[in-house]
């Protein structure tokens, strides 16, 4: 195996106009909205005024809800029963966006099940990373490497709450008083 | 400073104040280089010239954390979900779309050099003219009734992929007064890991706007820069049909220990 170290391309924003090429029917339906176990991830994109952003698109990427890591592909095409545990959705002239998706589950037994989420938007320069954690199985919640390495204001940005109507509200805001924790795998150390 | 904030999107300052601003960064970053300080690879999210990120940035600095299971993988695309003509953006419509052919080909390879196969490659790009099809472009250029500027491709077994297109044209944005956009094709990229996953800008040699443009100034350092540059290739060029340019995309280092069937390209391609 290679052990060349290139240096990665730098990202740039997604600009104003990716309207029309990034978005594809379905993009936030992992599952069709309404089918057994279905479960909606919904909220809002906020800036650092408060403001919402109608110009943010939001990627997740997830377990099913056994805790397998899909392999299928299909995303693009959904034929509305493969799993494909990836979605893709912009948000709406109010800044919300809406997942139609399962509960993730634990990928190992006492794992904290998340979202992976990638947020890009136009005067965003580059992509960012976060997570969006279940708020059920508090065990694990405690014991999550990355939760506990945050001061619990931080913590709860990264937390998803759960509805009476058994959706997920989680919002995101790119700055400010809560703004949202980033994530870098890459950093040394 | 304890300047007010500056509102986004207003064009309210004229190109010497901008570049005067991109001046101040870009010295500010030398006298750190010299000062021993590593090179930055990456755009800042806090980059002022850049009006419209002003609120969008983080200020807080990224928190480092290792990936967990999820992470480690990608979604998978496949030609189920990609037709082979969708990269070629000249046959969209029923004729010809105007402008300057080109084949733009190049790889796309992970931070240890070896290629993401199987993988999906997402573009879209202005028309010769400079205009977009997306409803929010008022730039009064021509639009191209046979050219939308969408294309997608599934990465070959080498992590080679190949777009048919037209040279896009420069265009005016609302960030200042006189504000231009140099010619630039969007990218998003996956890798064989989500945190892998980019979405970029590929610019073309020689671009006399690239001093002006905050959005390519976003990158401090020169070297970086470069790398969003496609380089014109004669090879690639094809005789009386269309001009070629490379360009290959580098992702980040994968933190999975990878098996020989994945590094060949066998995952990502499941029907």
């Amino acid at each position: 195996m290679s052990d060349q170290h290139l240096v990665p391309t730098p990202g740039q924003t997604v600009g104003p106009f990716f309207g029309y090429a990034l978005p594809f029917e379905k993009g936030g339906e992992l599952v069709p909205p309404g089918s057994p176990n279905s479960v909606t991830l919904h909220g809002t994109v906020y800036d650092g005024k408060g403001a919402p952003i109608p110009d943010a698109i939001l990627e997740i990427w997830q377990a099913d809800s056994n805790g397998n890591v899909p392999h299928q592909t299909g995303s693009l095409v959904r034929d509305g029963y493969t799993f494909t545990g990836w979605g893709r959705t912009p948000v709406g002239n109010t800044g919300k966006y809406v997942f139609s998706t399962v509960n993730p589950g634990a990928t190992e037994p006492g794992k904290a099940p998340f979202f992976a989420v990638a947020v890009f938007a136009r005067g965003l320069m580059n992509r960012l990373f976060t997570r969006v954690y279940l708020p059920e199985d508090t065990e694990a919640l405690e014991n999550d490497a990355l939760l506990s390495s945050l001061e619990p204001a931080r913590r709860k940005t990264l937390m998803a709450e759960r509805l009476a109507d058994g959706s997920l509200h989680w919002d995101l805001r790119l700055q400010g008083e809560d703004e949202t924790v980033f994530l870098d795998f890459h950093a040394e150390g | 400073m304890g300047e007010p904030v500056k509102s986004s999107d207003a064009a309210a300052d004229n190109q010497a104040i901008v570049s005067q601003e991109i001046r101040d960064i870009e010295e500010g970053y030398k006298a750190a280089r010299a000062a021993g300080q590593p090179a930055e690879t990456q755009p800042r999210v806090d980059y002022p010239p850049y009006r419209s990120s002003i609120l969008r940035h983080p200020t807080k600095s990224l928190h480092h954390t290792d990936p967990e299971t999820i992470e480690l993988f990608s979604p998978a695309f496949g030609h189920h979900d990609v037709h082979a003509l969708e990269s070629n953006l000249t046959i969209q419509h029923n004729g010809e779309p105007q402008g300057e052919r080109m084949i733009l080909r190049g790889k796309v390879l992970d931070g240890n050099g070896r290629p993401v196969a199987g993988q999906l490659v997402e573009i879209w790009q202005a028309n010769a003219a400079g205009r977009y099809i997306h409803k929010r472009d008022q730039h009064p250029a021509p639009i191209d009734p046979n050219f939308t500027g969408v294309g997608r491709c599934i990465t070959g077994p080498d992590g080679s992929y190949e777009f048919l297109t037209i040279k896009p044209g420069a265009y005016p944005w609302k960030n200042h007064l006189n504000a231009w956009r140099p010619a630039h094709i969007h990218f998003s990229l996956f890798g064989t890991e989500f945190t892998q996953r980019i979405v970029t800008q590929m610019y073309f040699p020689g671009d006399q706007l690239f001093p002006l443009d905050p959005i390519y100034q976003s990158i401090v350092d020169q070297d970086a820069r470069d790398r969003l540059v496609a380089r014109y290739n004669h090879d690639f060029t094809s005789p009386e049909w269309a001009l070629g340019y490379e360009w290959d995309i580098v992702l980040t280092g994968s933190k999975r220990t990878w098996t020989e069937n994945e590094a060949y390209g066998e995952q990502g391609d499941h029907e």
